[in-house]
């Protein structure tokens, strides 16, 4: 019953699909754990990232420009929001924190259907990264094993950069403890800014590579929020290793499971997540007391 | 301390509220009975008579302005307002399928109220409640999900307030889910596959092997099953696949994974919108297209404009308007000329779709000098021929469908295209009649008038 030939192609799916969704995660991870804040607007950050990137490819004509401008452009997005509003959201109730960034939500996705329209805009892969790449037991589209490759290489920089340096052992200790880090005499609100950013630009930078693979409009970000939440959840509230495993987890649910009933994929997800809610409450590499 | 303070504030309130409530209440009754006896011999109705005792009634849009069909909710919008304007001053095309209008209806100026339904079931019948409650409409519309248009519907026959579908392709709306309040003017599921199968199987033979994508509702599954069933039936076609996937998927890659191993020549996608973009781009970073043959059995507004015309070249398509009829029908042609004027592109099908459902509905309110629901319907029922901008048509009274014909296209070359618009190739216009199944074939039951 079971096709091997399109098994082993869906678990690859999986793969790609669980590695993009480990990336969102982390940056909507890193936020919660340290600043206490659960950012609602992650969604409508991956779709500007895609925008921004959209209006550098048009300018340019150069991929790269599009990433880099995507990128950068929602971390300076996130710098300003996190100056201008969230902070002064940190001693207020949840309740209040998750309404303004649903908001913010909305404002920004709005901004972009007013300016751009609802139409779908496309931004064409490098030329090297477009076609099929044959890999044996299945052809598969070059950019998303070259998709592959660049959210890895994303997700080990920002290892690096939370595990091998010092901005980000503190960012650790904040997620930790972070009443603590302020009592050591570390600028926490300094490090919220950036961790809101280095957050906010993760989900810019998926925005962007993401855009070749599924062309961008206004409600992009959408769906792949609620995703995104079910793989903090699996994953541990947090924990950025919890992160990639629950996106890994996510995306080969969802893709093994459509392969015998596309239809069940996201049942399954749920399931996954209720069962790890059950079973671990704190998620797979969660630990108990982090708020 | 703040917190109970707070709580204290809140009873207060809510007493005030409740005591609002009861003072309300005592009024009631009053305002009730002046209404329930104001015109001739009927008793008030729905929104009848106090939608139509001023000088302007109103309509009740639900349109998805965002989400996964909210590119063709803006092209119906245009089509809506188009029709508006035309009924309120008299416009010749909208005089020549309703005669009797005269710078508005029955005396009264048309007014559209509009809000935005995302494509979502309840949050069109909530909208379309208030607008019910506070401008007492006497018209609703909306949908381009057929999700939405089943559930209004039945909010329709509730309310006693009349409903005319956007675009609607399932075969339940005027089928299993039909209903005494509500109309539909597009062509749907059954129609569109009795009317491309021929085509299909004359250009491309018998025994071919095809995979279906489906959205997951009402209208992907009826229309995958009529034209799983015209073309297993008459040509022996097989279903190897059907990837069934929900309403505003991004990532189609696991379903079309399936439907890469699954040996199909033909790739038959019934989504709609953006999924329907989406999954053929996808569709062609995979490889699929151009080595399957791709078929679009319900055509999707702009798809052609969204995917480059690169990937519709050669598509084979059923539509219910395409703006190339103008040199087929004098109304095709004054209506694409009036919407190129006000809004500078050429109309889709949404828009057309839009304008015609109103005027329809304007021809039947003006022939029957009424607004009172009952008298309106029973105009419809009546099943007069008219002018439309695709020929005559009339309306089918066992279940309130419009038989009109279906349109078949062909996705041009780019190089073949004579203008920046002009995506697709109208090979046939397949009279309506013949296409439909037996009005009682779906288990419509229409239901009652008051």
């Amino acid at each position: 019953m079971i096709n091997w030939a399109n098994f082993i192609s869906q678990c690859f799916n999986g793969l790609v699909l669980g590695a993009l969704l480990a990336l969102i995660a982390s940056g909507l991870t890193i936020i919660y754990g340290t600043l206490g804040v659960l950012n609602l607007a992650h969604g409508a950050m991956f779709m500007l990232g895609g925008y921004a990137g959209f209006v550098a490819y048009s300018y340019t004509g150069s991929f790269i420009a599009a990433v880099v401008a995507g990128s950068l452009f929602v971390m300076i997005v996130g710098v300003i929001v996190e100056r201008g509003i969230i902070r002064y959201f940190y001693k207020r109730p949840h309740e209040d924190q998750l309404l303004v960034t649903f908001g913010l939500g909305i404002v920004f996705v709005e901004a972009v259907r007013f300016f751009f329209g609802s139409l779908s805009k496309t931004v064409p892969p490098p030329s090297a990264l477009v076609g099929i790449t044959p890999l044996g037991f299945m052809f598969y589209p070059t950019y998303r094993l070259a998709l592959l490759g660049i959210v890895v290489v994303a997700l080990l920089t920002l290892y690096v950069v939370l595990y091998r340096t010092r901005i980000g052992m503190i960012v650790r200790a904040g997620i930790e403890d972070s009443v603590m880090v302020d009592a050591l005499g570390i600028d926490v609100y300094k490090v919220f800014m950036l961790v809101f950013g280095i957050g906010a630009m993760a989900a810019g930078f998926a925005g962007i590579v993401n855009a070749p693979v599924v062309s961008i409009a206004p409600d992009v970000g959408e769906a792949i929020l609620v995703q995104t939440f079910v793989v903090v959840v699996i994953g541990g509230v947090g924990s950025f290793p919890g992160a990639v495993l629950g996106g890994l987890i996510a995306g080969e649910i969802i893709s093994i499971t459509s392969m015998f009933n596309p239809g069940y994929s996201y049942v399954m997800l749920f399931v996954a997540m209720t069962l790890v809610l059950v079973l671990r409450p704190y998620g797979l590499l969660g630990t108990a007391g982090r708020e | 301390m703040s917190r109970t303070s707070r709580s204290g504030a809140m009873s207060r309130r809510k007493l005030l509220q409740a005591g609002a409530g009861l003072a309300g209440g005592a009024l009631l009754p009053s305002t009730l009975a002046t209404s329930a006896f104001a015109v001739g011999d009927h008793p008030a109705l729905g929104t009848w008579p106090e939608g139509s005792q001023g000088d302007t009634v109103n309509i009740g849009a639900a349109v998805p302005r965002t989400g996964t069909y909210a590119v063709q909710g803006e092209d119906e919008l245009k089509g809506w307002q188009l029709a508006v304007e035309h009924i309120n001053n008299g416009d010749p095309l909208l005089k020549k399928i309703a005669p009797k209008v005269s710078n508005g209806l029955l005396g009264k100026k048309v007014n559209l109220v509009v809000a935005d339904s995302a494509a979502k079931p309840n949050q069109a019948v909530q909208e379309e409640q208030t607008f019910i409650n506070q401008n007492k409409i006497v018209l609703m519309t909306g949908s381009t999900s057929s999700a939405v248009a089943v559930a209004l519907n039945k909010f329709a026959q509730r309310e006693k307030v009349l409903y005319v579908t956007g675009i609607s392709g399932s075969n339940d709306t005027t089928g299993k889910d039909c209903v005494r309040y509500g109309f539909r003017q597009n062509f749907y599921g059954e129609t569109a596959a009795n009317a491309i199968g021929p085509v299909l199987v004359k250009q491309f033979g018998k025994n071919r092997k095809a995979a279906f994508m489906t959205p997951d509702y009402t209208y992907g599954h009826t229309v995958t099953k009529s034209v799983n069933d015209y073309l297993s039936k008459n040509a022996g076609w097989t279903m190897v696949t059907n990837q069934v996937s929900p309403l505003g998927t991004q990532d189609f890659s696991q379903y079309l994974t399936n439907i890469a191993n699954s040996g199909a020549e033909f790739l038959v996608n019934v989504n709609w919108g953006r999924d329907a973009v989406l999954s053929i781009q996808q569709a062609k970073q995979f490889g699929i297209l151009p080595k399957m043959t791709l078929v679009v059995p319900y055509q999707i507004p702009f798809l052609a404009k969204e995917t480059g015309p690169e990937l519709t070249e050669g598509v084979y398509a059923a539509t219910d308007f395409w703006w190339t009829l103008a040199d087929k029908y004098p109304l095709a042609k004054m209506f694409v000329d009036a919407f190129y004027k006000k809004y500078n592109y050429r109309p889709e099908w949404g828009a057309n779709n839009a304008y015609m459902s109103f005027a329809i509905w304007a021809r039947m309110v003006s022939e029957a000098g009424s607004f009172y629901p009952p008298d309106v319907i029973k105009q419809y029922e009546k099943g007069e021929t008219f002018s439309s901008t695709v020929g005559d048509v009339h309306f089918r009274k066992e279940d309130h469908q419009l038989v009109r014909p279906v349109v078949i296209v062909r996705g041009k070359k780019p190089s073949d295209m004579k203008d920046k618009e002009d995506y697709w190739e109208v090979l046939e216009v397949v009279p309506g009649e013949p296409l439909m199944q037996k009005p009682d074939a779906f288990g419509c039951n229409l239901g009652d008038y008051t």
